[in-house]
């Protein structure tokens, strides 16, 4: 599978997910979410950018209970609950939206 | 019923995938609200050596992935002291805060625990 | 005739370091790799095994693999030199032939 952004193909797993990581640029999350006829706003970014921050210290994409906790933590109560965030990413705060931040699939997630 | 597992990793990372598996495998773990620990021996110690950097070997440094298991409610960490001395190693050396125990006390660890994964 | 042997498990789980130091002359030289670097490093239960070898035999260590496992050029013992994978090129050019204990 592969997506294109900017006219260039960027290989991606059966799943969605890049191939090579270091390839993202925010144009890649617009992409992603064009073909999911999904809007990017700026509560979108804040969740995207956070998980990119996260997958540079820790080597890792956090599972959603994690990703909420630390959420809470970092950007207030009213946004680390598991409602809070699957409204912005339908498909599942982990799996969505490290997909468009350019992550692995999260681990310990099933 | 909460059961208390024990997670025994004794490789290096790199050379094989065991060190990597185990991390996924703890992490998976984690999210069934088990009492987990982690038990480090052999040459395992040599996966909690601080500085790691595979810019050079092309691999994915995972070694900051031990700093991420506190979030998990991953937060006993056990390394051998004979494991250690062999290798040459000391706490400072390692990337995490671990509970360093004598081999005698790994013996009653191993005793005190339901189940066991190795790695 | 001397020879390049390479080692690339780690001497504390197999014998290959052991095996090779029974096996290696006086002129050849050892070249430590991937997890056989453990070797090289000082304050180890190897390190009187290893200076005895060093006596005769030239040591090499592969940095990349050194760095990767989160060992600097100080934490090896003196006497072991540090190559990158040109200078891992170099020694199989320079010696007759490569002898790798998997």
């Amino acid at each position: 599978m592969s997506i294109e952004v900017n006219g260039k193909i960027l290989e991606t797993d059966k799943e969605g997910y890049l191939t090579d990581l270091s390839l993202w640029e925010p144009m890649v999350a617009e992409a992603m979410a064009k073909a999911d006829k999904q809007e990017l706003t700026s509560e979108h970014w804040e969740v995207i950018n956070f998980l990119r921050e996260f997958y540079a210290e820790f080597a890792m994409a956090p599972a959603v209970r994690i990703l909420t906790r630390a959420i809470g933590k970092k950007l207030g109560k009213e946004k680390g609950n598991a409602r809070y965030l699957y409204n912005l990413f339908p498909y599942g705060p982990g799996k969505q939206a490290c997909r468009y931040a350019g992550l692995p699939k999260p681990s310990g997630c099933m | 019923m909460i059961k208390k597992c024990l997670y025994v990793n004794r490789r290096a990372p790199y050379g094989t995938s065991y060190a990597l598996e185990a991390i996924d495998v703890v992490l998976i773990g984690s999210a069934f609200d088990q009492d987990i620990s982690l038990l480090f021996i052999d040459d395992g110690v040599f996966q909690l050596k601080s500085d790691q950097d595979t810019t050079g070997i092309e691999m994915k440094n995972f070694s900051s992935a031990y700093s991420a298991f506190e979030m998990y409610d991953v937060e006993k960490l056990y390394v051998s002291k004979e494991a250690m001395t062999a290798r040459g190693l000391k706490k400072r050396d390692l990337v995490v805060d671990v509970e360093v125990l004598s081999d005698n006390a790994i013996k009653d660890l191993m005793d005190e625990h339901d189940v066991i994964f190795s790695f | 005739m001397s020879i390049l042997h390479t080692v690339n498990k780690s001497p504390f789980e197999k014998n290959n370091l052991e095996s090779c130091l029974r096996y290696v002359k006086s002129g050849s030289a050892v070249l430590l790799i991937e997890d056989g670097i453990y070797a090289a490093l000082k304050n180890t239960c190897f390190e009187k095994e290893m200076a005895t070898a060093m006596k005769e035999v030239n040591f090499y260590c592969l940095a990349p693999d050194m760095k990767a496992r989160g060992f600097s050029e100080s934490k090896i013992m003196d006497g072991i030199k540090m190559v990158d994978y040109a200078g891992f090129v170099d020694l199989t050019i320079e010696y007759d032939k490569v002898q790798a204990w998997l």
